[in-house]
């Protein structure tokens, strides 16, 4: 069976999965009752409507079939995030002036043009102006370089 | 009169050198990002949330408004000048703008759009004055049964007036709703969603969710796309609108700054829906409905005023009601509660600066704007050459150190990055992202409020209907919705939303 590809169907399952997973995650709080409730009361309700959401938006989904719409950037998608993460991982490690270095190289990786040349001078002067900005004058206490 | 007083009080607020310089600040960084493409006030005002915490909040609040409405005016300077909407609400402005630069009369669209947003900002400002004192006495009479309703009300607005997908707005809200609820529980003590990781127990920072959907997610959908650019190249000279361009453009600059005031209170809409509103009323209420879309001066000067209308008017709900009426107003709400403040109708007696003081900076940045604008055309026109490459790993490095800079957290980046995916990915399936940063924010008063209006009443629910004013806030809730889900409307707002 070849799994329907329409926009509704895959949000329907999104929702579910999300919905159940709360009510299964919020199944041992303490659900109280209407007078006092619990801290279980709203988690699970919301899971629920969550559900209920994600079967109306499947069934929906299954009759029509809206495609998703627009081209988009797998690499945009996977590069920039791991960028992001880098520069968290960086800063507590090695400072920030690596953080950022990475941080802007990685994120021209996930954009379709990349010159070397452009970016690596787009990294530096980023760089600097940050270091000028936010650790100079507003005075951010990060190190630049962990172990300098 | 008090009025009078109040508003004098204001000025000698905002009239100092730091709040002027707040206020100009705000409003050249928004007029930045209104010129540019790929980045908008939402995300702007998220990544600099961070630094506000170092401000004084009178100060912080006026530079964040500055740039909210700020970029509304540099949105129309490139609506008109290259065909290209640096915002959603000057998509509308393109239409006969453009088409006016095109027949050389790009000066009298910029000129009329400039004036058409300052008077909208005054009577914007106006109405923020006349009308806050007393819905913020009336809100001083609210108890949880009120304010339960009053969210209910606003989050169903927010869902129903929502671009897109009625349906999976309101699922967004509820998205929101439980993604605000994780971390402690403060009646209970109860850890809910945190997995044990300690950064999640006083929950998920909302500047997290708003710099991971708005800044990041955005630059994902923006990778995506092609790169469209279309300079225009004009040559701004004659400024001045003719006669009978000012007399064509007062009906609609009037009109649509009732249409701006009117959305600017309701929640959940944005900016777009304003102008273009303002653009479709012109149109039919035009002697000669065929010059729109060839140059109509009328298509320009409505939705520009509807949309600085709108943008100052959202401020009144969460200024005296500390309810958010957009995504704009909830990170608004969070700067404010980031100082210790929680915004609601006691703001207003204990903290007057803030709010005269906001008011008239308001006034204050809508004049700067006007002057500033108008001479600098050339410099922002010349930005637009700058290629999206360059500037979104700017934009990456100023989300990233603002983040950083609120805990020293590097879970938060990661945290963010996810939510750049997700973000990215819901707005992929269809899903507005605007409903769920109100959810979010709303969340977790609402259950507060539901508890202890259920914990006042011992438990009969029948307590959100018995007390007349939540009782009228359920009304409109349920007017609302029987009112949207009627098929003609469902046409009507295809039209305005789509």
């Amino acid at each position: 069976m070849q799994l329907p590809d329409s926009k509704d169907f895959w949000s329907g399952v999104m929702l579910i999965a999300i919905g159940a997973a709360a009510v299964f995650i919020a199944r041992d709080y303490p659900f109280g009752t209407a007078l006092r409730m619990g801290a279980g009361f709203f988690p699970v309700v919301l899971g629920v409507v969550l559900v209920l959401f994600g079967l109306y938006f499947a069934v929906r989904g299954l009759r029509n079939s809206a495609k998703i719409e627009g081209s988009w950037s797998p690499r945009a998608l996977v590069v920039l995030p791991l960028a992001f993460v880098a520069f968290g991982v960086l800063m507590e490690h090695a400072g920030f002036v690596p953080a950022m270095l990475a941080l802007t190289v990685g994120s021209a990786a996930a954009g379709a043009e990349f010159r070397i040349g452009e970016v690596l001078a787009l990294a530096v002067l980023l760089t600097a102006l940050c270091v000028a900005l936010f650790i100079w004058m507003l005075g951010l206490p990060y190190p630049l370089i962990i172990g300098m | 009169m008090d009025l009078f007083h109040n508003l004098i009080f204001g000025f000698g607020v905002a009239l100092s050198w730091q709040n002027l310089l707040y206020c100009l600040i705000g409003v050249s960084v928004g007029t930045l990002i209104g010129v540019l493409p790929g980045i908008g006030p939402l995300g702007t005002i998220a990544i600099l949330l961070p630094i506000t915490f170092n401000v004084a909040p009178v100060g912080a609040l006026i530079m964040l408004a500055g740039i909210y409405y700020g970029a509304q005016y540099g949105g129309s300077t490139t609506a008109i000048l290259v065909n290209l909407p640096g915002e959603t609400s000057s998509i509308v402005t393109c239409i006969d703008g453009y088409q006016m630069a095109r027949q050389g009369r790009a000066g009298p669209a910029l000129a009329i759009a400039a004036i058409g947003s300052f008077f909208a900002g005054t009577v914007g400002t106006l109405l923020i004055a006349l009308f806050g004192p007393p819905l913020a006495d009336v809100a001083l009479e609210f108890a949880a049964p009120e304010y339960f309703s009053l969210m209910l009300m606003s989050l169903v607005a927010a869902a129903v007036l929502a671009q897109g997908d009625m349906a999976k707005s309101f699922a967004m809200v509820a998205l929101g709703l439980l993604l605000g609820i994780v971390g402690t529980d403060v009646n209970t003590g109860v850890q809910r969603f945190s997995f044990g990781i300690t950064e999640l127990s006083d929950g998920i920072g909302f500047i997290v969710v708003a710099v991971g959907m708005f800044a990041m997610g955005e630059i994902i959908a923006n990778l995506g796309e092609p790169e469209q650019r279309s300079v225009f190249g004009a040559k701004v000279s004659h400024l001045f609108p003719t006669l009978t361009d000012m007399k064509q453009s007062i009906g609609p600059i009037l009109r649509g700054t009732a249409i701006g005031s009117f959305f600017g209170v309701l929640p959940g809409t944005g900016p777009a829906i304003a102008s273009f509103s303002s653009y479709i009323v012109e149109k039919k209420l035009a002697a000669d409905p065929s010059r729109f879309g060839r140059g109509a001066i009328e298509g320009v000067a409505a939705p520009e005023s509807a949309n600085n209308a709108d943008a100052q008017c959202k401020f009144i709900p969460m200024l005296t009601l500390g309810l958010p009426a957009s995504g704009v107003m909830a990170l608004m709400l969070g700067a404010l509660q980031i100082q210790g403040i929680q915004p609601g109708p006691e703001v207003m007696t204990q903290r007057p600066e803030l709010f005269w003081g906001l008011i008239a900076s308001m006034w204050i940045g809508n004049l700067m704007l006007v002057v500033l604008n108008l001479p600098l055309i050339g410099v922002w026109v010349k930005l637009l050459t700058v290629p999206y490459r360059l500037l979104f790993p700017a934009i990456m490095a100023f989300s990233a150190i603002g983040i950083y800079s609120v805990n020293n957290s590097s879970f938060e980046i990661y945290l963010t990055a996810l939510f750049g995916v997700l973000g990215f990915v819901w707005t992929k399936l269809g899903f507005p992202a605007p409903p769920l940063l109100l959810g979010f924010v709303l969340g977790p008063m609402m259950e507060e409020h539901l508890r202890r209006a259920m914990l006042m009443a011992k438990g009969d629910a029948t307590v959100f209907v018995t007390r007349p004013i939540s009782l009228a806030f359920i009304i409109v809730t349920l007017i609302i919705l029987v009112v949207m889900v009627a098929p003609g409307m469902k046409r009507t707002r295809g039209e305005i939303a789509g």
